[in-house]
């Protein structure tokens, strides 16, 4: 019982964060800002929605840890990839 | 459980405007990436909804093939200007 309240908390945890996310697409200005918020902010909304699913149902929570570590392990990748592409590509942000 | 539907549901349709009116290529392949991590999310609230642990299986083949994704429409947009 007390199990599944604390994986609901963590779920609505990282589904807050995945609407920072959208939000952060819709509102920032650039393509590198755009890259920033919406990488970071769904990496943690998805470690935390992936740890409350595990501690919901406690005989999965290996499954969400290989999740979890698949995704520390790929997307700062795909940032990085897409960040030197948008570059390599003559985009410069905003003038400061 | 159904607020955390909603949650993801929101998260989804925000990125989905970016997805429609970005206004170069990059930012689109962005709004797709961040979709697939939130799909992922999505599944695996699935699989506690319907009480089926095979989901999470899915998410996992799920994660790859978008990470895959990212890196190939990066690597073939790299050329282009």
């Amino acid at each position: 019982m007390i199990n599944e309240i604390i994986g609901l908390v963590f779920m609505i945890i990282g589904g807050l964060f995945y609407i920072l996310a959208g939000l952060g697409l819709i509102r920032m200005p650039d393509s590198f800002n755009r890259i920033q918020a919406g990488t970071k902010a769904t990496t943690l909304g998805a470690f935390s929605i992936l740890l409350g699913v595990g501690i919901y149902d406690l005989s999965s929570l290996l499954k969400c840890l290989v999740i979890i570590v698949l995704i520390a392990l790929t997307n700062p990748i795909g940032s990085s990839v897409l960040a030197r592409t948008a570059y390599k590509n003559g985009e410069r942000g905003v003038a400061k | 459980m159904i607020v955390v539907l909603s949650l993801i549901g929101i998260g989804i349709f925000l990125s989905l405007i970016r997805l429609v009116k970005g206004p170069t290529v990059m930012d689109r392949v962005v709004s797709l990436d961040t979709i697939n991590m939130m799909i992922v999310g999505l599944i695996a609230v699935m699989s506690v909804l319907f009480e089926n642990g095979l989901y999470l299986d899915i998410a996992i083949v799920y994660g790859i093939l978008a990470f895959l994704e990212t890196i190939i429409l990066a690597k073939y947009m790299e050329g282009k200007s």
